[in-house]
């Protein structure tokens, strides 16, 4: 335990100092926001139907931005083959990492989500909805994202490929999260909140396995 | 199975199996267009129908062949034979292909019968994304130099892949029920005709021998190439 709690401080600390990556993942995610209304235009009653969507795609799209430094970034600088020989299984250090990931990410998204659903008009009732999907959706986002990134590690360009792989895995959290939103304006309960908490939780559960796989086979080379 | 396992007996034992293989898959393929074109138009679709025949069997080629590059990535991950990899990696353009095709001929029906190239109905959706974890997979293994450890990353990609894509089919039908769809999207109510059915099922006979012997001829070109790597390798160490 202790080195898992070692690695997380760790990765926290790298990602919220200079060169991190976390604050501009705000800024693309705030970036989004605002295009949207300018592109679809500003019909408020449109805004306010869209925005659950929207700030659902922002936040996923935004989440896969410092994706692939996730094991990169060690794997350059050899810090890699030292975690994978220190006694923490490498799905232990993947769990530690998409913690770190959805620290440093999903949850300052998830905690902005309402203050860009001003932007959109969004009526009350549509905010726990929607801050309650995103934070139970966006470590799917980590998770599914960990996957791409240990897949893509040691390729040159893998952060092209990246989202590409990710972005179809994706898919149930988008649809169930964004979901969660609509209904709750038109005061329906459709389970939605609970769908994606269970995707959520699956993926957690799963995919550092997976991850740790993929992280195992470029170290070995 | 296994005992094809063998690169030296895969290749004498497809080299025999593919003319007939090659001309079973023309045989069924002809005669089905032929039934399926000479067939009555349907009483509602009119001759539109007749897309039926090459665009149901793409379709179940498309999600056969997913299947199946999920088999031979899990006999590559376990087992660790070249021939599995070979195989997981030449059925992935194939099928990729495939999806295609029953995304475009599906849409040319669309356009006559709902009015429109596309809808976001649940199975369009689900074979948009199907499409897209296709060419995610292809774009791994073409990243990837290295060709084993291409292999294994594509591997697991694929088995990630394949856990997740019920519940991708489950998401994309509850959103669509969710939100109703725009247009009645059901197809055969009634029961379809034996005039359908038989040029259905001779095309879909037709496409799973057709898509098999393109397998095996892309297994067997990269088992060659492999070998001229090798040769030329030895040539100029």
């Amino acid at each position: 335990m202790t080195a898992f709690r070692v690695l997380l401080l760790r990765d926290l600390r790298l990602a919220t100092r200079a060169g991190g990556g976390m604050m501009l993942a705000l800024a693309f995610f705030a970036g989004v926001a605002v295009l949207v209304p300018l592109g679809v235009g500003a019909d408020p009653r449109l805004l306010a139907r869209i925005a659950g969507g929207v700030l659902w795609v922002g936040a996923v799209l935004a989440g896969l931005l410092s994706l692939d430094r996730m094991f990169q970034a060690d794997y350059e600088d050899g810090s890699l083959d030292l975690i994978a020989l220190a006694p923490l299984s490498l799905e232990s250090t993947v769990l530690a990492k998409i913690a770190a990931h959805w620290l440093t990410t999903g949850l300052p998204l998830t905690l902005l989500s309402p203050v860009l659903a001003l932007l959109f008009d969004l009526p009350a009732r549509g905010y726990p909805a929607l801050v309650a999907s995103l934070a139970l959706g966006t470590p799917a986002v980590s998770a599914i994202g960990a996957i791409g990134a240990a897949l893509t590690l040691a390729v040159r360009r893998g952060g092209l490929i990246l989202p590409l792989i990710v972005l179809p895995l994706l898919a149930p959290a988008v649809i169930f999260g964004a979901g969660a939103v609509p209904a709750a304006l038109d005061g329906l309960s459709n389970g939605a909140l609970w769908l994606v908490a269970a995707f959520s939780t699956a993926a957690v559960l799963l995919s550092p396995f997976a991850a740790g796989a993929a992280v195992r086979l470029h170290l070995a080379g | 199975m296994f005992a094809l396992a063998n690169p030296k007996r895969f290749m004498d034992t497809t080299a025999a199996l593919l003319p007939w293989l090659a001309g079973a898959a023309a045989l069924f393929l002809a005669v089905g267009l032929y039934l399926g074109f000479t067939a009555p138009p349907d009483y509602q679709q009119g001759d539109t129908v007749k897309i039926m025949f090459i665009h149901v069997p793409a379709a179940w080629i498309a999600m056969l062949a997913y299947g199946l590059i999920a088999l031979a990535s899990l006999i590559g991950l376990v087992n660790r034979h070249p021939l599995a990899d070979v195989a997981a990696k030449t059925a992935a353009p194939l099928g990729a292909l495939f999806t295609a095709l029953a995304l475009i001929t599906g849409s040319l029906w669309g356009r006559p019968m709902w009015g429109t190239y596309w809808v976001w109905d649940a199975r369009l959706t689900s074979f948009l994304i199907l499409l897209l974890l296709y060419l995610g997979y292809i774009a791994l293994w073409n990243a990837i130099e290295d060709e084993v450890r291409a292999a294994r990353a594509c591997a697991i990609l694929a088995l990630v892949g394949v856990v997740n894509l019920p519940i991708i089919e489950f998401s994309v039908d509850w959103w669509n029920t969710l939100h109703q769809g725009e247009s009645i999207l059901r197809v055969g109510g009634p029961l379809i005709a034996g005039v359908f059915l038989w040029p259905l099922g001779l095309m879909a006979v037709g496409y799973t021998l057709l898509f098999v012997t393109l397998w095996i001829v892309r297994i067997r070109t990269e088992i060659l190439e492999r070998r001229a790597r090798a040769l030329i390798m030895q040539g100029t160490a």
